[in-house]
């Protein structure tokens, strides 16, 4: 491709997502939705701008979802994995096997071979990580039931994408198709033992190098203190690990998965993190477009019904398989819905497996061509999905309570209304409660709404921005509004809802730490806590007086420090600029080494003179 | 009489560490039998009084002693604290509050002026005596006997063998205390506790 035709693709696909993404948000349809009306819109069957049906950029944009398993690994260690393992094996396993039997058991019915419905039932089993983590994250539901379940599904069945590639070739009943990238790896030609040896020598050289390799490198990119220079080892790590993998035959998200839970210890997480988060995003972006783009209207055209059939029919086994399993694994109604609708699409990697199915003669040319389409219209209609089950399905179920809520509007509103009822939020309520002070919930997790209902809390569920629940916890009437939900994003927006909406209610927002707080007092919070600060001087203050200090003095003294931070944060927040601001997530090391020079300025912060005279 | 009796010794400091004259006291006397030492500013840096201990803590001892520096003619204010939390109307005063009769109290204090000072010609213009009048009706309303204070002056002024003299002085009035060997007589003609055990004249300053 020369330069000019590179740029003219980079123009339309950016134009594109600029356009349609934040339409697609003010309709209220996620992002998702909005890349991939972005990618029809410009692909070869609406406006033509982009030629192929997208295979080329799909290639490229595939790496969206490498960086995203490689920035969930970051999430992750392996002590969390551990603690995960029942759910990540029994529900994922559970839902892989059934899902693939059920589809494939309906294939052989249909009249395929046994080989080729197996890898048809395995391929679509998957689901689509980028798709649903992506709007789970956007809706603030990664840790609810619901998205814990989901998360560990999709973990496990990205994990099984590795066997299934190695499986793929066993089923092979058509002769090998020419032209797969196969020649280009460096086991191709090795015999299968010598090729299982050097997958397991890539994956221990994966975590030995992550320990022994990338730590010290990063050390030493640190210490040369350039930017840049720290985006591109974290970029070239993530490349490498992909090449890597692609060279002898692994799913390259699987190896770079793999690095971020070996590096997930490490002190260059959050760094590597916020250096790669944004790359993600586009390319994710980018690749929601392709899938877009890659739906070929000529195949949906000519058979209709049967590409219509396809997809409600795989959708629907998907959906009772992940229904039954998150029944057996004691989900809530609404979460299992949240869980078994969210799921049912068919996900990114069968489209890898399907071109390697044609590579390696397992399924027809002419199948996997409409699978595809099918494959893609199902990840196309998954937000849309989402938006019927909130707006249609989960009122119904989430909100048993809607008699209720007719009763309870006769009561006396309560004063207080408290967003997010997990850790931070409980302790809250449960301090005013035991002081007479009645609050009114708002939470996502059903769970948790149903165990609060049965102890006599008034509770609504849904998500806090919306205004409609606002009003209905009664925010017209309230005089408090405490925000302790987790995710940070969601709270900028119940802010912003607020303050159009309800602009009388005094907010008291929690903030995660420094960076959540600028961005609140930016958003023009006065009520802001930090969940750490308190905890932090705590421990600071036991540990000065296990060191011998009275603990009156280390008490003083860590009040005193607590005044003088909370001041010197008002203080930073004000020079910020808010140009510089936005892209300042990653100026954290900067401005640690401010804050600790204004520490050594102002730290006079041992001012008790009033006491001293009659003991000098 | 073969067992001692017991004193509670409330010590009032929010900053012992850098302390001259009360660490000494109290590393002097804590390690007499039936004394208990109480770290007010240790034992509540929050001011956060524990109610019910302090009143248990009380009922095990026969005599109080509010240890302290004389801030501002009175107490540091963990010890104001204490007073009003602890001293609970219906258990301490009031009806039905007798539960401290019977029992002595007094302060032990630390001033910086001169006993000089503290009269009416003087800068402070009332006597020590007088300024404790508040703990002194405190320990009346409980149906409690006031003994004398116990009281250094001129603490900045001091060195390091006066302080340590005081030290044994208090020692020796704690030990009086505790083995009850002053008569009821003798404390209401002292002015201060001080004088129970006084410094021979030929080894002051």
């Amino acid at each position: 491709m020369d330069q000019q035709s590179f740029l003219f693709q980079a123009l339309i696909f950016l134009a594109a997502a600029v356009c349609m993404v934040p339409l697609a948000k003010k309709l209220g349809l996620g992002s998702v939705l909005g890349y991939l009306l972005a990618g029809v819109l410009i692909g070869p069957f609406v406006l033509g701008f982009t030629g192929m049906p997208g295979q080329d950029i799909m290639h490229f944009a595939e790496f969206g979802v490498v960086m995203m398993l490689f920035l969930i690994g970051l999430e992750l260690d392996p002590a969390v994995l551990w603690q995960m393992r029942r759910s990540i094996a029994g529900m994922g396993g559970l839902q892989v096997v059934l899902s693939a039997a059920c589809i494939g058991g309906l294939a052989i019915l249909s009249g395929m071979q046994w080989q080729g419905a197996l890898a048809l039932g395995m391929t679509l089993s998957l689901s689509s990580t980028a798709i649903v983590l992506q709007t789970l994250q956007e809706k603030g539901l990664m840790r609810t039931g619901a998205g814990k379940s989901g998360f560990s599904v999709l973990l496990f069945q990205d994990i099984a994408v590795i066997p299934m590639l190695a499986f793929f070739p066993l089923l092979a009943t058509l002769p090998k198709s020419s032209g797969g990238h196969d020649e280009h790896t460096i086991t191709h030609g090795l015999s299968a033992w010598m090729h299982s040896v050097v997958v397991l020598l890539s994956v221990a050289a994966i975590i030995v190098s992550g320990k022994y390799l990338i730590r010290p490198m990063f050390k030493i990119v640190a210490r040369a203190r350039v930017r840049e220079l720290f985006t591109a080892s974290a970029l070239l790590i993530v490349v490498g690990i992909a090449v890597l993998m692609t060279q002898v035959g692994l799913s390259p998200a699987l190896g770079t998965f793999l690095a971020g839970v070996v590096l997930a210890n490490s002190e260059y997480r959050h760094e590597l993190e916020s250096d790669i988060e944004p790359f993600k995003g586009l390319l994710l972006g980018l690749f929601f477009m392709a899938v877009g783009a890659s739906i070929n209207f000529n195949i949906i055209l000519e058979q209709p019904l049967l590409i219509a059939g396809l997809v409600v029919g795989a959708m629907l086994v998907k959906a009772l398989v992940l229904g039954t399993i998150g029944k057996l694994f004691r989900l809530g109604t609404d979460q299992n819905l949240v869980f078994a609708i969210g799921l049912s699409q068919v996900g990114e990697f069968a489209f890898v497996l399907l071109s390697f199915s044609v590579q390696e003669g397992v399924l027809s040319r002419e199948i996997t061509d409409i699978l595809t389409v099918v494959v893609a219209l199902s990840m196309a209609i998954t937000p849309l999905l989402w938006l019927l089950n909130e707006r249609l399905l989960l009122p119904r179920v989430g909100t048993r309570a809607e008699e209720e809520r007719s009763e309870e509007a006769f009561e006396e509103k309560n004063a207080v209304i408290i967003a997010g009822f997990g850790h931070f939020g409980n302790t809250i309520g449960r301090f005013l409660r035991a002081n007479g002070v009645h609050a009114t919930y708002l939470d996502v997790d059903s769970d948790r709404v149903d165990l609060l209902r049965r102890m006599g809390f008034k509770v609504y569920y849904g998500d806090a921005s919306r205004q409609d629940l606002l009003k209905a916890a009664g925010a017209e009437e309230a005089k408090l509004l405490i925000i302790a939900i987790d995710s940070a994003e969601k709270r900028l927006e119940m802010i912003e809802t607020v303050k159009k909406h309800f602009p009388h209610l005094r907010m008291l927002v929690r903030s995660r730490n420094r960076d959540d707080a600028y961005d609140l007092m930016n958003a023009g919070m006065l009520h802001v806590y930090r969940e750490t600060i308190d905890t932090a001087l705590r421990v600071g203050s036991d540990a000065l007086s296990m060191l011998g200090y009275r603990k009156y003095t280390a008490h003083r003294a860590a009040q005193m420090f607590f005044r003088y931070d909370e001041r010197a944060m008002k203080e930073l927040a004000a020079i910020k600029d808010p140009d510089e601001y936005l892209d300042t997530i990653r100026s954290n090391i900067e401005e640690l080494e401010q804050l600790i020079r204004k520490d050594f300025m102002d730290a006079k912060l041992d001012a008790d003179t009033g006491w001293t005279r009659e003991e000098e | 009489m073969n067992a001692p009796q017991k004193i509670l010794v409330l010590l009032a400091h929010p900053v012992l560490e850098r302390s001259r004259i009360h660490s000494r006291l109290i590393n002097h006397v804590q390690h007499l039998e039936g004394l208990t030492v109480h770290d007010l500013y240790e034992k509540y840096p929050d001011f956060n009084v524990d109610v019910k201990a302090e009143q248990k803590l009380l009922l095990d001892h026969d005599i109080i002693i509010w240890q302290h520096p004389f801030y501002w003619y009175s107490a540091p204010p963990l010890l104001k604290q204490w007073l009003d939390l602890v001293l609970t109307h219906g258990w301490a005063y009031g009806k039905g509050g007798d539960m401290l009769k019977g029992k002595a109290v007094m302060n032990a204090i630390s001033c910086g002026g001169s006993e000089n000072a503290y009269r009416e010609e003087g800068r402070n213009r009332f006597t020590v005596r007088e300024l404790l009048a508040p703990f002194d009706q405190t320990a009346y309303l409980c149906g409690m006997k006031y003994l004398p204070p116990f009281v250094i002056h001129d603490t900045y002024k001091l060195q390091q063998a006066d302080m340590d003299m005081y030290a044994i002085q208090y020692e020796q009035v704690l030990t009086a205390l505790l083995w009850n060997r002053a008569q009821e007589a003798e404390y209401a003609a002292l002015k201060t506790l001080n004088e129970l055990c006084p410094i021979p004249k030929n080894l002051q300053q």
